[in-house]
């Protein structure tokens, strides 16, 4: 039998490893989610992503060599972008009545999104990069990233952010929205779209599949608005 | 389950193609699932062949933010330095967009007729 580091040394170089354990990782975490009740704390992405950052720790393997294996899942964020458009042409009756709602909701929810972020945060004295970083942190990730690099903040740190804030969307949702008497499927799943991106979406679909779908069109509206408005906010607070 | 793939990936190149070309402020993948539904309206028999791909896609939607999420690592000790600013204005804009979005739209479907929700 060969020397196992020499093994390990061998495929921690090849996607294979990386790739397996990304899946591993985020099949535990719905395991456990599932096992909570899908308690919102116990959020898969969450628990996947705190496993993944341990081992990478304790193998002392760099983001960009799990990236080799890991970046066949993320590219399919674009596709799962695209493929929005069933819930949506499923859920069209309802969403075509509900237009101006959506209209007022989505100007509200993301104005409110990246200016409060902004000035919270130019309050608490993060710097003008840092304030650029943060503008688009409620936009799916390639958006958000697209529009940093524009703004000329860190599109990797903003990744990480969006991440975050989907994360506490997906959190904060539902028993925000239970202690506010809100039983509207489309107005909590709508909400949680603009706010939270495909996180809060992916969360909306777990407990409302009306609330997927209304999560879905906000997530897509909200990148559109924010690409145009993420730079007029910052100019306010620079 | 190939073909319905294929589409999703050409409606994807056509959204990055006019995205670029026209220099959108959308990006690609967001307009190509315009340009999906477009076809899907248009085309009903369209929608019932790519609902079941569309929906297997969506159903692990979560995984596939999982390898941009561990790239925390790269970043900890910028978001050490920065945690509390960061994190405050995270929670409290999440918290904020989330409210006002939703009392936004309840407040304007009660005030437009506009009901229709499962449960409103």
């Amino acid at each position: 039998m060969r020397d196992f580091a020499e093994i390990w040394s061998y495929l921690a170089e090849t996607p294979l490893i990386w790739l397996s354990a990304t899946l591993i990782a985020y099949l535990a975490g719905d395991y456990l989610a599932q096992r909570a009740g899908r308690a919102p704390l116990v959020n898969p992405v969450l628990v996947a992503v705190v496993l993944l950052a341990a081992l990478l720790w304790v193998t002392d393997t760099s983001y960009a060599t799990y990236f080799e294996g890991a970046q066949f899942v993320h590219f399919l964020l674009g596709p799962a972008t695209v493929a929005l458009a069933v819930p949506l042409w499923l859920n069209w009756p309802t969403v075509r009545r509900a237009v101006l709602p959506i209209v007022a909701a989505l100007l509200a929810g993301s104005g409110m999104a990246v200016l409060s972020a902004l000035a919270i945060g130019h309050a608490m004295g993060l710097s003008p990069e840092l304030l650029a970083t943060l503008a688009p942190k409620g936009t799916t990730a390639p958006v958000a990233l697209g529009i940093s690099q524009n703004l000329g903040g860190s599109p990797t740190l903003t990744a990480v952010l969006v991440i975050l804030t989907g994360m506490i969307g997906a959190v904060v949702i539902t028993p925000m929205m239970n202690m506010m008497g809100i039983r509207d499927w489309r107005a909590r799943g709508f909400a949680v779209g603009v706010a939270a991106h495909g996180i809060g979406t992916a969360r909306a679909f777990q407990v409302n599949p009306q609330a997927g779908a209304f999560a879905g069109i906000g997530m897509g509206l909200n990148a559109m608005l924010t690409a145009l408005l993420a730079p007029w906010a910052l100019g306010l607070f620079q | 389950m190939i073909h319905a793939l294929a589409l999703i990936l050409l409606c994807q190149l056509a959204g990055e193609a006019l995205s670029r070309l026209f220099a959108l402020p959308a990006p690609g993948p967001v307009l190509g699932m315009g340009l999906l539904f477009l076809l899907m309206l248009t085309v009903p028999r369209l929608g019932d062949f790519m609902r079941p791909t569309g929906e297997g896609i969506l159903r692990h939607l979560s995984l596939l933010f999982v390898p941009a999420g561990v790239g925390v690592v790269g970043h900890l000790r910028q978001l050490g330095e920065n945690g509390l600013a960061l994190g405050v204005a995270l929670v409290a804009s999440t918290v904020l967009a989330i409210a006002a979005g939703v009392l936004t739209f309840v407040f304007v479907a009660r005030l437009t007729g506009a009901t229709g929700g499962d449960d409103a």
